[in-house]
């Protein structure tokens, strides 16, 4: 067993190593080859990958559907937005908007936003701190299922009304602009820097790819299926399922807070539309779409789902709303595992057999999906013998 | 002293009483069989002691301390396990990670993440395999385990947990013979040094274990004692066969 | 004192209309388990159905008979709502039973679709909407059998409904060349549905001011709420209903028709849902987002009620309806002079209608605290399965 056959472990590692290449190489090229304007739009619908990611993480794997994220979202964007805000100005000056409102000094919770650092914890500390209070106080009560996704939609109403009507503190529903803020001494809105935003944003998405990916294949990530699939047997095995949500939501509610960051800075506003409900109800769907229960699909379902919709916006903005509507029902109905669960279940092998071929299958179907023949062909595998059955499909 | 004493319990849903003043005491080290016929409280009767249901009345000990109140996680920390009367194992994972779920240890956020499984553990859930017989299955979604496989992973997972006191639900329901007298084999093995208490509808098995039983009727003990003396007694046959007949089971 | 009653009055009126939103979530939501995320837009189609049926009184029916035309909109909201509530369970909602989750995604999409509908629906387009429909039904039943019992038999179902939807765009946009076809119905604009001179006015009871608007959804209220209670406690189908809600495997042994019980409860829920909406138009100008105004709220009450018993929806209503509207309207201020400052300064910060929902909503999650399953919870060892 020791030495494998060489080509058999180039080609394994290729096939691990191939799409981190492509990632690389499309993080190099695309900056260049794409014009400014739809490099950002890639760059914002990435940093909303990040939003999706966590949300994948409470509902794919801890079976929570949460129709607040966007609250984390927004206040991610606005701890960014109020440091941007005050960063530009002289000693002495306030934003210009607070002129408006007759407000003569800095409110007190902006001064700690004239510190970088600070902020850059902000950014997804305090997302994570209220993320991990709200979903404390519901999950102690044990409300779930249904229950915990309207009350985290009623609790982003009320962030929404709240943004929305403090323009003394907030400037309410106007929101706070920053492409025309400085970040070391660069306009935000310069494509230089949209470009670098966009660097930082693939990265971030990678972190919290892997962030995720460590999360959920441990004994940790058994544990969330676990709650999803039976959360009364796991107490009874002793475990306390309020801790596991309650961190798992924290995660979520940071993620999302770096999300809105980074979404506010590539699109130079951030406001409490971030909060309105249907967006976040719309973060849910690029989820189930891409695939919910696998990363990848999350991240993918948020760049299709935001690209078509920039298109179809475009072209015939009276159609979007029947698309995503139909797109809810779809992939509810006919898609409960979105497109990467539909691929990975061998989904397009069976398209192609309705219309004519047969699926491949090295020996009798039933044989194949045997676990003891499995083994032993696995084993087979491992010592080399060139081989490619098909054992996808099996439930 | 009782490892574990329920004192005087009632339970009642919207008045109907589901337990009413049940007394029970287990020593350690004991196998206790519970039979019952059905709505006589069994099940309520487990709710009761791992916290689920709360006693309107009464108080359950374990080693001494009361457990009303305490949560299911904390009185499953406590050393008590239980089996489910359907078998509840998690589908979407292996019999192998819910084995590892399963096993004894720390168990909150933090140590799942930071402190991989020691070799004793991995050893543990390695050996509960092979003695359930589910090596070949190990990495394959529990969901598709037959019925006795899913049966035998959940009891796999109770002795994982090696819990002080287990709690058996119907073990053997839809099991064949010969897996029904393995399991029987097994918790009289486990008796000893566990305390083993097992619900079951299955005379010929409860008569196997050679435990003292206990009869449950309308939330009520009806009458403790071996096999034998139970199923002779007058009061049994009527719960169990209605007051006209008068022969034996 | 009066200032008082006046306050009490104008909240009740406002918890009225959440009662008679909510009522009909609740029986859905209760009943069945199921969450409708598409209630809001079955108020919004009640809404404009009153719309139409105004307009039809103004352009064809003799000037006297103008007063009832609202008396003649509810019935026939309940009924247009209902079927489109029906429409939604038998093709969405029916393959989703037991999974709430997805059925709330499933109906948030419906929400969507129908508000857009509202918007852009135009003789073009509801003839092109037709087309497709016609076409997808008919082409199974105009080709050979033996299609449909073929490995591709999945591609054609999907495939005829794809081209009968292409045909019926392509009507669409061929008919929308004529300015007559094209004309939107309703648009995204707002519409105003004038009041009956007999709902404008008001009536002083003491010092206090009743509009009869107000008076007239008051009653709607408890007209609906008593039809509602009688027909679940006393209609054989009623009784139907909740045995199926309590045992739905022993309902079927039993020969109860458990699907029809569901469209059922369905049909009577939109329905309600309707008559809301016809309610909401006394209030003011009503648009194709009027769901989204309503659909938390409406939630809130259900949450806050507790599943599965009327009064509880009823208690939840009017409690938020009276808070809301104490708080927003600065009234408690004037009720309570003499109140600590910090505590006035507090109620002003949040005296306005939207920052009053946002106290109402913290001190309903702190409620959920002491009593998580609500005001009137479901008790027995049903509850937590």
């Amino acid at each position: 067993m020791a030495d494998f056959p060489s080509s058999l472990v180039s080609s394994r590692n290729l096939r691990r190593i191939l799409p981190w290449l492509v990632i690389v190489a499309a993080a190099v090229v695309l900056p260049v080859v794409l014009p400014p304007f739809r490099l950002n739009l890639l760059g914002r619908f990435l940093s909303l990958g990040i939003v999706a990611l966590g949300i994948d993480l409470i509902w794919g794997y801890t079976g929570m559907l949460s129709l607040g994220q966007g609250i984390f979202f927004a206040l991610g964007g606005y701890a960014l937005g109020m440091y941007l805000q005050l960063d530009t100005l002289e000693p002495g000056q306030l934003p210009e908007f607070f002129g408006l409102y007759g407000v003569k000094s800095l409110p007190a919770f902006w001064q700690p936003f004239n510190s970088p650092v600070f902020t850059f914890f902000a950014i997804w500390v305090i997302p994570a701190l209220v993320a991990g209070l709200l979903g404390y106080l519901v999950f102690r009560n044990r409300i779930k299922g249904v229950y915990f996704s309207i009350l985290t939609q009623a609790a982003l109403l009320v962030f929404f009304n709240f943004f929305n009507g403090q323009q003394k503190l907030i400037n309410g529903t106007n929101g706070l602009k920053t492409d025309t803020a400085h970040i070391f001494g660069v306009l935000v809105g310069s494509d230089g820097m949209q470009r670098n935003l966009f660097w930082v944003t693939v990265l971030l998405v990678i972190g919290a790819w892997f962030l995720c990916r460590w999360l959920t294949t441990g004994r940790f990530g058994d544990a969330l299926v676990a709650i999803r699939d039976d959360e009364p047997r796991l107490r009874f095995t002793g475990y306390n399922p309020t801790a596991y949500k309650t961190v798992v939501f924290a995660v979520a509610g940071g993620l999302a807070g770096i999300s809105g960051a980074l979404y506010t800075v590539q699109s130079g506003i951030v406001s409490p539309q971030f909060m309105a409900v249907p967006f976040s109800i719309e973060m849910v769907i690029w989820v189930a779409v891409g695939g919910r229960g696998t990363l990848i699909g999350a991240i993918l379902g948020a760049l299709l789902i935001n690209f078509a919709k920039s298109l179809i916006s475009e072209q015939l903005p009276e159609t979007w709303l029947f698309i995503q509507g139909g797109l809810f029902l779809l992939v509810v109905t006919a898609l409960p595992d979105g497109l990467v669960g539909w691929w990975r279940q061998g989904g397009p092998g069976r398209l192609i057999a309705m219309v004519g071929l047969p699926q491949r299958s090295l020996t009798y179907p039933a044989l194949d999906l045997d676990p003891e023949v499995q083994a032993e062909q696995s084993q087979f595998d491992a010592q080399g013998s060139e081989s490619q059955g098909s054992k996808g499909g099996a439930q | 002293m009782n490892l574990l004493e329920l004192r005087g319990v009632s339970v009642s849903f919207d008045g109907f009483l589901a337990l009413n003043d049940l007394n029970l005491q287990l020593a350690p080290g004991e196998l206790r069989a519970v039979i019952g016929p059905n709505g006589a409280g069994k099940t309520t009767f487990l709710d009761v002691i791992t916290g689920k249901v709360k006693p309107t009345k009464g108080d359950v000990f374990f080693r001494g301390k009361s457990l009303v109140g305490q949560s299911e996680h904390r009185i499953s920390r406590l050393g008590i396990g239980r089996k489910f009367q359907t078998p509840r194992v998690y589908q979407n994972l292996s019999p192998r990670r819910n084995l590892e779920l399963a096993v004894r240890g720390p168990h909150s956020p933090f140590d799942l993440l930071f402190s991989p499984l020691s070799s004793e553990q991995r050893d543990r859930v390695q050996h509960l395999l092979g003695v359930v017989g589910l090596e070949s299955h190990a990495g394959q979604q529990a969901g598709g385990l037959s019925h006795g496989q899913k049966q035998w992973l959940e009891i796999a997972m109770l002795v994982a947990q090696d819990p002080e006191l287990l709690l058996v639900d119907e073990p053997v329901a839809g099991l064949t013979d010969e897996e029904t007298e393995r399991t029987g084999e097994l918790l009289r093995q486990l008796a000893g040094d566990h305390t083993v208490l097992v619900i079951e509808h299955d005379m010929d098995f409860i008569r196997d274990l050679q435990a003292p039983v206990t009869v449950l009727h309308e939330g009520h003990v009806l009458c403790e004692g071996s096999m034998e003396q139970v199923q002779n007694d007058p009061r049994v046959i009527e719960v169990y066969l209605g007051s006209e007949t008068q022969e034996a089971p | 004192m009066d200032l008082l009653y006046e306050t009490l009055f104008n909240g009740l009126a406002i918890g009225s209309v959440l009662v008679l939103a909510a009522l009909g979530l609740a029986v859905v939501f209760g009943l069945m388990g199921v969450i409708n995320m598409a209630h809001g837009e079955l108020m919004m189609l009640g809404a404009y159905t009153t719309f139409v049926v105004q307009n039809i009184f103004k352009a064809v029916v003799p000037e006297v008979l103008f007063p009832i035309y609202i008396l003649v909109a509810i019935p026939l909201a309940f009924v247009v709502s209902g079927l489109v509530g029906l429409l939604l369970e038998k093709t969405v909602i029916r393959r989703l039973y037991g999974r709430p989750l997805e059925t709330l995604l499933a109906t948030w999409g419906v929400s969507l679709i129908l508000q857009q509908f509202v918007r852009s629906v135009s003789s073009a387009f509801a003839l092109g909407l037709l087309v497709t429909v016609v076409g997808g039904l008919l082409i199974p039943r105009l080709t050979p059998k033996s299609w449909w019992q073929q490995r591709w038999t999945p591609i054609l179902g999907s495939g005829s409904w794809i081209g009968s939807g292409l045909v019926g765009i392509v009507v669409a946009s061929v008919l929308g060349q004529q300015r007559v076809f094209d004309q939107p119905w309703f648009s995204a604009r707002n519409i105003d549905v004038t009041a009956p001179t007999w709902l404008r006015g008001s009536i002083d009871v003491g010092a206090v001011n009743m509009p009869t608007a107000r008076l007239f959804i008051i009653a709607l209220t408890a007209v609906a709420l008593i039809g509602v209670t009688w027909f679940l406690q006393k209609s054989v189908w009623g009784i139907r209903i909740r045995a199926v809600t309590q045992n739905r495997s022993m309902s079927n042994c039993l020969g109860i028709p458990t699907e029809k019980v569901d469209a059922l409860t369905f049909l009577i829920g939109s329905g309600l849902a309707g008559v809301a909406g016809v309610a909401v138009t006394l209030l003011g100008s009503v648009g194709p987002n009027l769901g989204g105004n309503y659909i938390v709220d409406c939630f809130m009450v259900v949450v806050l009620g507790g599943v599965g018993k009327l009064a509880g929806t009823v208690l939840a209503a009017l409690g938020i309806g009276v808070l809301s509207y104490l708080i927003g309207s600065g009234s408690l201020l004037l009720v309570w002079p003499a109140m600590p400052a910090g505590l006035n300064e507090l109620i002003t910060f949040f005296a306005t209608t939207s920052m009053a929902k946002v106290l109402v909503f913290a001190l309903i999650v702190v409620f959920l605290q002491v009593r998580p399953a609500g005001l009137f919870p479901q008790k027995g060892r049903m509850v937590e399965a």
